[in-house]
């Protein structure tokens, strides 16, 4: 179940619009911001929300890379495979991030920690090879960098 | 040199806040068109400017707008929407000026909504731009704080009201009419034309989607006026572009230059020329989707027609560079497996042709190269050139094919083992 609050904030986001739908891509991303996917009844709830089938929402939410139908780990790791990052050292990078998470793209980690995904370019080329982790931008990577990277999220927070 | 667009982004990657922008004249033109300017008059300085879209397509920016019904018979609302999708591989350089002065795109926008009497506008911005999108929103709280959004734009009756919407990551979202239909709340498929936007567009009504960089053009012009943003180019067409560089060059990055600096300028001065122990071997001139230009073209102007004349497109006017370490076949195949991956699936020639021609530059890559290949992979290119598909997104991917095909042909018949049984 949707939290109040966040119904409350869906409903929000539809107010702005003459067309409820139009808030659907909006509605789907605060409920990964609590519950990092959409699963099929928090779809249902959505659709309910902003009168439209459920059918209708989930063939827009496939549709975008960063929605995600399936669970995902904590932080989720989106690496650049588009052209200027494939020059770059693409293919080593994610060679060493599959070693290091121990997954294929498209897998999270035993622990839940992190899900490798590949991205469509980044739009930080001339800084490549680039990933996302948790909505963070990391450039210039090589493995020292990603090991060092994937330490800080691996850590407990300093206090 | 003038640079317009980029002159007064700080050096330290911070962002212009509304005192920072006003105080280097930000909104000053705003203020004179409100004061002293018809729709029409500026409609008749962005044209006179020769103006043009630097989104890809390069439509003439005064031209487009014209196409809009006006006056009081007019549908109602009209809609003025920025592209900021970016997501053309190898392009970087609307995220410098959304990150870096969000207020000039702002201003830009309130100007051009105005010329084309438009009440509602969406920044459409890519979910990847996370800091820009916290830019913005603080951008846009400041204009409306200070009566340069909303109603009654400094007194004038003139309101337009200007959102954020943030994407949830795809290509196709940024093709016009696919935005459209992204912003409705619908799959980003394309839709039909005509109806033109100009006339049908969000939710039916007239709307000018226009890009980042393109709308960034609009203050200065309106400050300084046409005959200044002419005499700032070395081209026919009018302004500075925000040329770059990546690949395997020197220093990669991007910079604003008069339109019409030549390839060889930008390469060599700006970028440096090629890293060490690596040589140029050819060059997509403006994204992912144009074809490649090659050494003996690098004394080319890098404007429209320029480009266009040597065989490919201005485009973005953000390079990829190829050098000579890095495998032609491998570098095209990346190149369709995104335009594969990203194929909004509407009509047959995109949806099974890209994957069909990035099997076939796979399997040369993997020692599966059959004789009669690089003839498949030119039948696509056909299938899918101009007329053949629904929008620009598959002739766009056989940019990079045909010409890589053309220029080093001899990489992809090395993969191709001699046949004895052929
Ligand atoms: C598949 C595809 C993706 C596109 N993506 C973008 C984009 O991210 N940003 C953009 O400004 N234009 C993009 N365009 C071009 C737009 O359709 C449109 O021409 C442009 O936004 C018009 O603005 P302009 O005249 O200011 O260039 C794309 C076109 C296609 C076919
Ligand atoms: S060309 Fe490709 S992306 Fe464009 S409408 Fe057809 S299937 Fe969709
Ligand atoms: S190609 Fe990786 S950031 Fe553009």
């Amino acid at each position: 179940m949707l939290t109040e609050q966040e119904r409350e904030r869906i409903r929000e986001e539809a107010g702005h619009y003459d067309y409820a739908q139009a808030a659907c891509v909006e509605a789907l991303k605060i409920v990964q911001e609590g519950h990092r996917w959409v699963s099929d009844e928090h779809l249902k709830e959505v659709a309910e929300l902003l009168g439209m089938s459920p059918e209708a929402l989930d063939s827009v939410a496939t549709f975008y890379n960063l929605i995600f139908r399936q669970p995902v780990g904590e932080n989720v790791i989106l690496l650049c495979d588009s052209v200027s990052c494939w020059i770059m050292g693409y293919e080593d990078i994610r060679a060493h991030l599959k070693e290091r998470l121990g997954v294929e793209l498209g897998e999270t980690t035993a622990d839940g920690k992190f899900t490798l995904l590949p991205m469509a370019c980044l739009g930080t080329c001339d800084r490549a090879p680039a990933m996302m982790v948790g909505g963070d931008l990391h450039r210039n990577l090589d493995n020292g960098k990603v090991d060092e990277i994937l330490g800080r999220y691996r850590q407990p927070p300093e206090t | 040199m003038d640079r317009p667009l980029t002159g007064d982004l700080r050096s330290d990657g911070g962002v212009l806040d509304l005192a920072a922008y006003e105080k280097v004249g930000g909104y000053e033109a705003l203020h004179k068109v409100v004061r002293e300017m018809t729709p029409a008059d500026v409609l008749k300085e962005v044209t006179d400017s020769r103006l043009r879209g630097r989104g890809g397509a390069g439509f003439p920016t005064g031209q487009k707008w014209s196409f809009v019904p006006m006056g009081d018979d007019a549908p109602k609302p009209k809609f003025l929407i920025a592209n900021a999708d970016e997501m053309e591989p190898g392009t970087f350089k609307d995220r410098m000026i959304l990150e870096g002065n969000p207020h000039l795109l702002i201003e830009g926008m309130i100007l051009s909504a105005y010329t084309i009497q438009a009440t509602n506008g969406y920044i459409f911005l890519r979910w990847a731009y996370k800091v820009a999108a916290e830019r913005i929103t603080r951008a846009l709280a400041e204009a409306y704080d200070k009566g340069y959004l909303g109603k009654n734009i400094l007194g004038s009756d003139y309101s337009f009201e200007l959102h954020l919407h943030t994407s949830a990551g795809r290509y196709m979202c940024g093709e016009e009419t696919g935005l459209l239909n992204a912003l409705e709340g619908k799959r980003a498929n394309p839709r039909a034309k005509p109806p033109f936007p100009q006339v049908s567009g969000l939710w039916g009504k007239p709307t000018i989607v226009q890009n980042v960089e393109t709308l960034c053009n609009v203050p200065p012009i309106l400050r300084h006026g046409a005959q200044w943003y002419l005499g700032l180019s070395r081209s026919e067409d009018g302004g500075t572009k925000i040329y770059g560089v990546s690949g395997k060059v020197r220093r990669p990055g991007a910079w604003e230059m008069p339109l019409g600096t030549t390839m060889r300028e930008i390469l060599e001065r700006r970028a440096r020329g090629m890293r060490e122990g690596h040589s140029f071997r050819g060059v997509l001139p403006g994204g992912a989707s144009t074809d490649f230009l090659v050494e003996a073209h690098l004394d080319t102007k890098m404007d429209y027609g320029s480009v266009q004349a040597a065989g490919s497109r201005l485009g973005t006017g953000l390079m990829i560079v190829l050098d000579d370490k890095t495998s032609v076949v491998g570098m095209v195949l990346n190149l369709e497996r995104f335009f594969a991956q990203e194929s909004c699936g509407w009509c047959t020639p995109c949806r099974d042709g890209l994957p069909w021609t990035a099997r076939i530059l796979q399997g040369l890559l993997e020692g599966r190269g059959r004789p009669g290949d690089l003839e498949r992979l030119e039948m696509q290119t056909r299938m899918m050139g101009p007329g053949n598909t629904f929008c620009a997104l598959a002739p766009g991917a056989m940019e990079p094919l045909q010409s890589a095909l053309k220029y080093f042909r001899e990489d992809f018949e090395k993969l191709i083992p001699k046949s004895d049984a052929a």
